[in-house]
């Protein structure tokens, strides 16, 4: 690519002229305005930028997009984006979808096509409950919350969406929380340069039907102690004063306090988002509080072959080879007789 | 030779039968695929169970292939057979109300035993007079197992294999029963083994010796003669089947209209082969995704049509149901999609590999809201060409989605097709938004036609966020405004109606001054063709209005139902078409209707007629 042409955009280039509608105080903002600011730095211009959602409130981002928008049918995001970005691999292709869009309803759609590895980036809405339809537990949501549809007390067992994304064989999950916008630019952008299906689960909070879910996580006070920022390359240090770091302990992951009984940095482990082997990767991702800290950023990061480009190199491969270059040259090359 | 009586025929039936690994199929193909060859119109068709190897010798198991050839006005499989090939005694009991007076069965003597008369529920050891045939019909024994076997003494292969090969004898003497050279097909069997040299050489050796079997024995029967066609428009022809000429007809409309062609699909009987067809065709650049599901065989599809290709999903009934709601997507989006529903026996499951024509009112109605599609059918397995080509265009100028109906039996079947070239089809012009036009609102149309501008993503100017939301007819943003959300639905509904200015006029067939009508749709035209010519030439009056084009109906419907007293629709359901000209055409119509799976008989249909010229 000649980079001097590339244009410079702001986040304003990428906004549409539609009022947005969600909900006072709802997160889904602050990761439109991350969304947009990583388009900008992304540098690719609008018309080549396609945005493709199911249904749900965060499925109604296409719209306030300045690029191509698609505002699709509950759950057939990961479908619809399949197709829009392996009809034109020249897209950057966004699928915008929540927990219960892509877990439930669209959870066929969603693994295969983190199997396939299409190069599409996947920003999972994640605030473990149906807003639109008004307060229904989703498949995310913790066992034994209250919600419309569980009053007693859900008895489901919930989806991880790193699990799964694990599970599929995804080539690239990261994590972010609304409100750290730094870490949640940081880690879109890495996704949105991810060739493959980058899955990036944000989690979000609802103002009106589970405010609060993410709390003990947001709090400006607390938020470093309970979250770990993974970057690859660098130790895996958290806390307000940086203190905290994750070590392995046999085959588990423990906390170390540096400074404390002769730990030091070099105790600590190095990230290696690159790493074919998930194991720890997993660990990390799967991590809860308020025992361990929650991991977000870049957690897997690997590249293979994504299924948009396979098919690019497949037909052009069989098109090298073949004798039929035309239509008429596959009419001619039937079993044929004069009559 | 000599002594042996050659009898000349208009046009003949046969059928293969046996176990569903007895290679019917290849057979029958070989032999319909020769004759053409030799000038004659075929028409096939394939009837083979859903079970890919039942117990062998079981009545589950029986796979059949029937050809009619003839010299003039092939239009169906035929009904009986003048001559059945059975290969074991479950194949000879399900197919033996299927052979005509006087006709010949040739069967495997080897496999007509004991214990394989066991195996097919008869309860003596002749299944001929249990089945009440041994006086009406000729039989030719012939030990095809053992022939087989002592054809390929010396051959280095496992006996298992070698009786593998026993179809190929069971072909020599057909061929040699209708005076066909071999050479023709052992043409074929080097195009299909060429790259099995000890294969092909062994179901050379095998064919040759079956033609020399009958030549030699002077099996007392005669030998036919069939005359060559003189009614096709002079060309190069080949036989194609239902399922590959719908998938050509996509490629040569994606090269029409200048895109690529793009297949969302999820395998399913009897639609599989289309998807199987289009991703050969590499070389031609058409994308293949194989998808998770119905769902997203069609919305992956849909995706690719919003990127701007000419996109198509291949189905059944049962996909068709799951694929419903992305339709309405389609209608609601303004998107052009086509959807090829290969019906087959239903509901839920059903008969998947047999056929009937019951998915009308679903590719009609069956979607929520107002959700108006364009409805199209085949006649013929040829005509799917036509028909997917058809549907394409119609799509694609029309921004909407364009459901082709088949079915099994034009799927599996084949016919002759005159070879096309591509300048020789109509040109395809999308409704691309032109330059000039940058900044243009997702619902801005062409207000004759209501056609939507395609917009297509990657070009600048034309930004626009699409989705199933109901959008204002001027700004294309979101709205809930009622007087909007009526006038959206007509201004759909005004779309496909708009359509019936270019598609081709109802045309009536048979004799004009008619005192009976017969109506019918899609793959049915070739029974109901066959039996008014045969009603007129016995010096009745009788004439067929056959539609392709349903949704919309042709301009002319009303004024061609309303000139006839007497009108019957026909067709594989238990009235779908009926109800829905009733409700288009208001008037009395008569019925008949089958659903049992399988095509109409002409025989069925000329007594039906009979009855109501009475």
């Amino acid at each position: 690519m000649d980079t001097s042409i590339i244009q410079q955009y702001t986040a304003k280039d990428f906004k549409s002229d539609q009022y947005v509608r969600w909900c006072p105080g709802c997160g889904d903002y602050a990761v439109l305005n991350t969304l947009q600011k990583v388009m900008a730095e992304l540098g690719v211009p609008p018309h080549e930028t396609a945005v493709i959602s199911g249904i749900g409130c965060s499925s109604r981002l296409p719209y306030y997009i300045s690029g191509y928008g698609f505002h699709s049918i509950h759950g057939r995001g990961a479908a619809v984006a399949t197709g829009v970005k392996v009809a034109n691999p020249k897209l950057t292709v966004w699928q915008i979808t929540g927990d219960g869009d892509c877990l439930a309803i669209g959870g066929n759609h969603f693994i295969h096509s983190v199997r396939r590895n299409v190069d599409i980036n996947v920003i999972l809405f994640n605030n473990q409950i149906y807003g639109l339809t008004k307060g229904q537990y989703s498949p995310t949501t913790k066992k034994g919350y209250v919600t419309k549809s569980s009053p007693f007390g859900t008895i489901e067992r919930p989806f991880r969406p790193a699990e799964l994304t694990f599970g599929a064989r995804g080539t690239f999950f990261g994590r972010t929380l609304d409100v750290d916008l730094k870490s949640a630019q940081m880690t879109i952008l890495a996704a949105a340069k991810h060739k493959g299906t980058s899955v990036v689960e944000t989690l979000v909070n609802c103002v009106i039907f589970n405010d609060g879910a993410h709390n003990w996580l947001s709090e400006k006070e607390t938020r470093y102690d309970r979250l770990v920022i993974l970057e690859h390359g660098k130790p895996m240090i958290f806390g307000k004063n940086n203190d905290k770091g994750l070590a392995l302990d046999g085959m588990q992951l423990k906390i170390v306090t540096l400074g404390e009984n002769g730990v030091t940095e070099n105790d600590v482990l190095i990230h290696d988002a690159h790493c074919e082997d998930s194991t720890l990767q997993l660990k990390l991702a799967m991590m809860e509080g308020p025992e361990f800290p929650i991991a977000v950023g870049v957690i897997r990061d690997v590249e293979t072959e994504s299924y948009d480009e396979a098919m690019t190199n497949q037909i052009a491969e069989i098109q090298a080879k073949s004798k039929i270059k035309t239509f008429d040259d596959l009419i001619d090359s039937c079993e044929q007789w004069e009559m | 030779m000599s002594n042996i009586k050659t009898t000349e025929l208009e046009n003949v039936v046969v059928r293969f039968t046996g176990d569903s690994g007895d290679g019917m199929q290849l057979t029958g193909t070989l032999f319909s695929n020769l004759s053409a060859i030799l000038g004659n119109e075929i028409s096939t068709f394939p009837d083979f169970p859903s079970e890919i190897r039942a117990p062998q010798g079981t009545l589950g198991g029986v796979s059949g292939f029937q050809v009619h050839l003839g010299a003039s006005k092939i239009y169906t499989p035929g009904d009986e057979a003048d001559v059945l090939v059975a290969m074991n005694p479950a194949a000879l009991k399900v197919n033996a109300d299927g052979i005509k007076k006087g006709g010949v069965l040739i069967f495997d003597e080897d496999s007509f035993k004991k214990s394989d008369f066991e195996k097919a529920g008869f309860k003596t050891e002749n299944p001929f007079e249990e089945l009440n045939i041994s006086d009406t019909i000729q039989l030719i024994p012939a030990a095809l197992s053992t022939l087989t076997q002592s054809s390929l003494e010396g051959f280095d292969m496992d006996n298992k294999t070698v009786l593998r090969s026993k179809n190929m004898f069971a072909l020599g003497l057909i061929c040699w029963l209708f005076n066909r050279p071999i050479d023709q097909a052992i043409h074929f069997l080097t195009n299909k083994f060429g790259k099995k040299p000890s294969v092909l050489q062994a179901n050379v050796k095998v064919l040759t010796d079956g033609f020399n079997y009958g030549n030699n024995l002077h099996l007392s029967v005669s030998t036919y003669t069939i005359e060559k066609s003189h009614e096709l428009p002079k060309g190069k022809y080949t036989s194609i089947s239902g399922n590959k000429a719908a998938a050509w007809g996509l490629i040569a409309a994606s090269k029409k209209a200048g895109l690529e062609l793009f297949l969302g699909s999820y395998p399913i009987t009897p639609a599989t082969d289309i998807m199987q067809e289009l991703a050969l065709r590499k070389d031609l650049g058409v994308k293949v995704v194989q998808a998770e599901d119905e769902i997203a065989g069609i919305t992956i599809a849909l995706g690719a049509s919003f990127a701007g290709q000419l996109a198509a999903t291949s189905t059944s009934g049962p996909g068709l149901a799951l694929k419903s709601e992305a339709i309405g997507l389609a209608v609601m989006a303004e998107l052009p999609l086509v959807i090829i529903d290969v019906m087959r026996g239903g509901p839920s499951t059903g008969l998947p590999t047999k056929t009937e024509q019951t998915d009308l009112l679903q590719a009609l109605y069956g979607r929520n809201g107002e959700s108006p599609a364009v409805v199209i059918a085949a006649n013929t397995p040829a005509d799917c060409f036509h028909y997917a080509f058809m549907a394409s265009k119609i799509a694609l100028e029309h921004m909407t989605p364009v459901i082709l109906l088949t079915d099994s039996y034009l799927g599996n079947g084949t016919s002759l097709w005159k070879l096309p070239k591509l300048n020789e089809l109509p040109e395809i012009k999308p409704n691309f938004a032109k330059p000039g036009m940058e900044g243009l609102r997702v619902t801005a149309r062409d207000e004759v036609s209501k056609v939507r501008y395609w917009t297509i993503p990657g070009i600048k100017g034309f930004e626009q966020r699409n989705g199933g939301l109901e959008k204002d007819y001027s700004t294309g943003a979101l709205s809930t405004d009622p007087v909007n959300h009526q006038k959206m639905v007509d201004t759909r509904n005004e779309k496909i109606e708009y359509i019936n200015n270019f598609i081709p006029e109802l045309k009536v067939e048979g004799n004009e001054k008619a005192e009976l009508l017969v109506v019918g749709w899609g793959s049915t035209h070739g029974h109901l063709m066959t039996a008014v010519n045969a009603m007129n030439k016995k010096g009745n009056k009788i004439a067929l209005a056959h539609f392709n084009y349903i949704n919309p109906l042709p301009k002319n419907t009303e004024e061609v139902i309303k000139r006839f007293k007497k009108v019957v629709v026909c067709e594989l359901n238990s009235g779908q078409f009926a109800t829905y000209l009733r409700s288009k055409v208001p008037g009395e119509y008569l019925q008949f209707n089958k659903v049992q799976g399988q095509p109409f008989t002409v025989t069925e249909l000329e007594e039906h007629f009979e009855g109501l010229l009475k």
